[in-house]
């Protein structure tokens, strides 16, 4: 069976692997963001906790993506649920890229910027809204744009645990020995990842701060 | 004028440093600095990099704690102040100028105003008229920094510290990035403006200069400690081994009080 058979074949199924794959991954990210960028906040007012905030995202960064879906399943409703435990998962990898970037984007605004800001009166959480954010935000979405990529590629293993998305696909084929299933899979998610990327990158580039032409 | 300065009888100095200490990690940066700048004049701190001018600016708005001593503003010791009423009473204009590169000029220099929720007509108003006195072209006004040249983006910077009418100004060294020309346009510029206005400007520079030509009075700094104080005629005139090594150091003092 070919390549494009296959495809046509299937091609709900791909449609609802697609969209299951998206959910994962949207979800995830939205999660991240909500915990990711105010740790970045926190660390870079904080200095003593940088370290360790640093420290424990690295870590997990660092276990193998099947171990941590391993680890997370007995836990108490995250684990009832292939999904919710997949999103959990996906959200942890998506934490260091978003807390390092957010860090990275607030103590690099200049600081005669942050110098003359203060000096003119501006409070804390002023300074934060109106000129470290906004100076941060290219630096921000660098790292939202990581983050999304690396979580397309990670939650096709999802499906080991049966939390669906075009993982399903790439497994199968594998089981079947058939590269047009796994391509089925891969190539979906590779397109995603492609669209996020550039996406995210003209954003980007949209937000970084005027500078000489 | 703030009921804080009409309560203040017009002699009284605007700025008092009592006995001044600061420590950072370990070091001494001032020891026991005593000083008063009274209103309207323009006191040149002067000394060369380490002496601490710029940390006794620092102290006057805040941006530092003092370790010892005590740091007046009209009267009222500097840890009395709510710290953002002190420092929007109080312009501050810095060497790297730091103005807000996602901000148009008129959003830089009338920021402050906005915070204090003038209407957005009268902060236009008020940009312009700042632009104006600063010598700058009102076509500026949507301007990004990026778009203007160093003296431009110095004149800027001055026209924000003005923004809310302070009575005081602190400036750390804010020509000292310009080229020669440009420098000299904005120190006269600065002068004839400040005596229209009558600010009280606490200024730092290394440049003796500079300091002869916009100081009404000299304070040299050195270690720390204040070494010599005086009109810049008592400055030239001094015995002080420090100030007459100052005075050797810049032979060609006398064209710039010619220029003056």
């Amino acid at each position: 069976m070919n390549f494009w058979n296959f495809v046509t074949q299937n091609r709900l199924e791909i449609a609802d692997l697609t969209l299951e794959h998206l959910w994962m991954v949207g979800i995830s990210t939205l999660l991240a963001l909500a915990v990711g960028i105010p740790l970045g906040i926190l660390i870079s007012r904080r200095p003593a906790l940088r370290k360790p905030v640093i420290a424990t995202a690295n870590i997990i960064q660092t276990i193998p993506s099947l171990a941590l879906f391993g680890f997370l399943l007995p836990a108490p409703w995250i684990g009832e649920r292939a999904t919710r435990l997949a999103i959990l998962a996906l959200m942890l990898y998506a934490l260091l890229p978003l807390i390092r970037n957010t860090y990275a984007g607030i103590t690099g605004v200049d600081r005669g910027v942050i110098l003359a800001a203060r000096g003119m009166g501006l409070t804390e959480s002023q300074l934060l809204f109106r000129v470290q954010l906004p100076l941060a935000a290219s630096v921000i979405l660098a790292g939202v744009r990581i983050a999304i990529v690396i979580s397309i590629g990670l939650a096709t293993i999802a499906a080991a645990i049966g939390a669906g998305g075009l993982g399903e696909l790439i497994f199968r084929g594998l089981a079947m020995v058939n590269n047009s299933v796994i391509l089925a899979g891969a190539i979906p998610a590779a397109l995603m990842a492609l669209a996020a990327d550039t996406l995210l990158g003209w954003l980007e580039k949209r937000l970084s701060p005027p500078r000489a032409a | 004028m703030t009921t804080a300065a009409q309560n203040q009888n017009s002699t009284d100095p605007l700025i008092e440093f009592r006995n001044v200490e600061y420590q950072s990690s370990g070091r001494e940066v001032l020891r026991g600095l005593n000083l008063a700048i009274h209103r309207g004049e323009v006191l040149v701190l002067l000394g060369r990099s380490g002496s601490g001018k710029t940390t006794a600016l620092k102290l006057v708005n805040r941006l530092l704690k003092l370790s010892r001593g005590e740091v007046r503003v009209e009267g009222r010791d500097v840890r009395e102040w709510n710290v953002i009423q002190l420092r929007r009473h109080i312009g501050y204009a810095i060497q790297e100028v730091g103005l807000f590169p996602h901000y148009t000029v008129e959003r830089n220099v009338g920021l402050v105003l906005s915070l204090e929720r003038w209407p957005k007509e009268k902060i236009r108003a008020r940009v312009q008229e700042l632009l104006h006195s600063v010598g700058l072209n009102p076509d500026v006004s949507s301007r990004y920094p990026h778009q203007l040249s160093g003296g431009q983006r110095q004149r800027v910077g001055v026209a924000r510290a003005l923004a809310a009418d302070p009575p005081i100004l602190l400036m750390d060294e804010p020509f000292g990035a310009l080229d020669p020309l440009t420098r000299s346009d904005l120190q006269l510029g600065f002068l004839s403006l400040q005596r229209k206005l009558g600010k009280t400007v606490l200024f730092v520079t290394h440049d003796l200069h500079e300091a002869l030509f916009l100081g009404t009075r000299i304070a040299l700094l050195e270690e720390g400690r204040l070494v010599s104080l005086g009109s810049p005629e008592e400055f030239l005139n001094s015995s002080e081994p420090l100030v007459m090594k100052y005075v050797e150091a810049f032979g060609s003092v006398e064209r710039a009080r010619g220029n003056k």
